[in-house]
């Protein structure tokens, strides 16, 4: 077996916790990060030779920790990164080689997520950095993902690692009412993260799932070290969900396929199941209520319906009913007409729409003629329809949409056949 | 990328002996560990054979034919799964490796199997419409 991919495998498993536990006794996170990599370079000059240790991580760690300590031995004590630590009792004087308690990891990856997902980064930065640093991601991994270069990328992080120095940045896990908003900041990085993954089209279809995928892991990790808050499971719930969907997402030409025409059978049950149990966890925590969570009970019902005429609509109406309002947005109303005139038809869902027209967000917005167009043709009022799906296939830039929308068009000028 | 890491099954565990509680808390530590770098999808442990049931096709369109447990042959018999999702081959093979030894007495052995996506299977719409059909069973099973 090649040493350097085992290592590399070694090396997305053990660097996170590296890195987080070196970023609490140095409390600089590029600093860390050097120091990581430096025990690394170790790993692979000595590893070829001497075979592999039986206990990877906890060389590695050990390796790691002499070096941060020999290097704030070196800076001569005095500074102000020392101080704090001096501060400290001496964790690292121990012997080799020590596997810190699971307690102890799963706080300083937590601090680690929270640091990353800093808002003083741009959303941006944020997950460049989030995917560099716990997903254990090469900045080319992440260009690939990101279909732009490495040396962006690069920038990126490095830029990112800067800001949080020069800001100073704590390395803590936020208490009381600051949780809540560094929390949801956190979700967003994840989430951010795993769209940029979902939206992909066929182009780099082989490429983009690494998001998606890991999104989905660092989701996971998260609702391991912080499984009291109900909104880290409800996000991972709604991921596991759409995660499901992957493989119908796009036909064997790469066009997408929406979610009512989608084979079923492509589905992957065992993450649906994975999301019916997170959304329990969410439940048992009395946090229903939260956007993820009320996502997620929506996706539910999808993946709950095994034929798409199947779907509870009623309960999809209600549950947007409930999303509008613990975070109403022009966007989940439109979502919320859709479901009403599914549920209880297009009348109802015409009225809602018709009041959107005025909303200033959604005027370039493509969906919103699309839907519209949709329930004027099922209402019969063709001539009005055929000109929203005009007006809806001059919004949109994909072409494919764009064909789709004009095609409707057509049939409503024709007579609706 | 997903893998089984399958426990094969041992004297022992056909005959029903649990495992020591030193082997359980370390199996326990293990999984945690998975859980915890976000990696676990599943993991069981199954019965012994004795209480399994075989369905086997001995001709060609015939009738199935059912066979009770014990059966023969424990090395061929699998004793527990354990799903990983991973990046690499290498991943899911340094992961294994660091399963703790699922048996104790020299007997324990770990086999680490890919999992096929299910667009691997088939491309055939057909094919494809029958396995939504099985699936759709299995879900109202459930409910």
């Amino acid at each position: 077996m090649d040493t350097h991919r085992t290592i590399d495998a070694i090396w997305r498993i053990e660097s996170s916790r590296i890195i987080a536990h070196l970023t609490r006794m140095v409390r600089d996170i590029g600093l860390a990060e050097d120091l990581a990599q430096d025990a690394l370079v170790a790993a692979l000059e000595r590893w070829p030779e001497t075979g592999m240790p039986e206990n990877p991580g906890g060389w590695l760690m050990t390796v790691a920790k002499r070096k941060a300590l020999d290097m704030l031995r070196r800076n001569k004590l005095r500074d102000r990164k020392y101080e704090l630590i001096g501060r400290e009792q001496e964790p690292w004087a121990d012997s080799e080689p020590d596997v810190p308690e699971a307690g102890e990891v799963g706080d300083d990856l937590l601090r680690l997520i929270f640091m990353t997902c800093h808002p003083v980064l741009s959303p941006e930065a944020r997950v460049a950095l989030t995917l560099r640093l716990l997903g254990g991601l090469t900045t080319a991994e992440i260009a690939h993902a990101y279909l732009t270069s490495e040396a962006t990328v690069a920038q990126r992080i490095v830029r990112a690692k800067r800001t949080l120095s020069a800001t100073r940045v704590a390395f803590e896990i936020p208490q009381g009412p600051e949780l809540k908003p560094r929390l949801s900041s956190v979700l967003e990085v994840i989430y951010l993260m795993f769209n940029e993954g979902y939206a992909a089209t066929s182009g780099s279809q082989w490429i983009r799932p690494l998001l998606c995928q890991e999104a989905l892991r660092i989701g996971r990790i998260l609702a391991e070290i912080a499984p009291a808050e109900p909104e880290v499971h409800g996000l991972v719930a709604l991921m596991e969900f759409q995660a499901s969907r992957f493989k119908a997402r796009v036909d064997h030409r790469g066009e997408p396929v929406l979610l009512m025409d989608q084979n079923r059978g492509l589905w992957d049950y065992l993450l649906i199941r994975r999301g019916f149990a997170a959304l329990e966890r969410v439940e048992q925590l009395g946090g229903m209520t939260g956007p993820y969570a009320i996502q997620a009970a929506i996706s539910a019902c999808h993946a709950g319906a095994s034929k798409a005429e199947d779907t509870d609509w009623i309960r999809i109406s209600a549950l947007y009913e409930a999303l509008a309002q613990v975070s109403p947005s022009p966007i989940v109303e439109l979502n919320r007409a859709v479901a009403l005139s599914m549920a209880f038809g297009p009348e109802i869902g015409l009225e809602i729409v018709d009041i959107l027209q005025a909303e200033p967000s959604l005027k370039e917005y493509h969906l919103l003629p699309s839907v519209r167009g949709d329930l004027l043709f099922k209402l019969g009022r063709l001539d009005e329809a055929c000109q929203e799906f005009k007006r809806a296939a001059s919004l949109t830039d994909n072409q494919r949409e764009k064909q789709l929308l004009l095609s409707r068009a057509a049939e409503c000028a024709s007579g609706g056949v | 990328m997903r893998f089984m890491m399958i426990v094969k099954a041992t004297e022992d565990s056909e005959a029903g002996v649990l495992p020591s509680k030193e082997q359980l808390d370390a199996m326990m530590r293990y999984n945690m560990e998975l859980a915890r770098a976000g990696v676990l999808l599943a993991a069981d442990g199954l019965h012994p054979s004795s209480g399994a049931i075989r369905i086997s096709y001995p001709e060609p369109g015939g009738k199935p034919k059912v066979t009770d447990g014990p059966f023969t042959e424990a090395k061929e018999l699998i004793a527990g799964y354990t799903l990983i999702e991973v990046k690499s081959r290498e991943e899911a093979i340094e992961w294994a490796m660091r399963m703790p030894d699922p048996h104790g007495y020299g007997s324990g052995q770990i086999e680490l199997r890919q999992v096929f996506e299910p667009t691997e299977l088939t491309e055939d719409p057909e094919s494809q419409a029958q396995q939504y059909e099985m699936r759709e069973h299995i879900e109202r099973q459930k409910r």
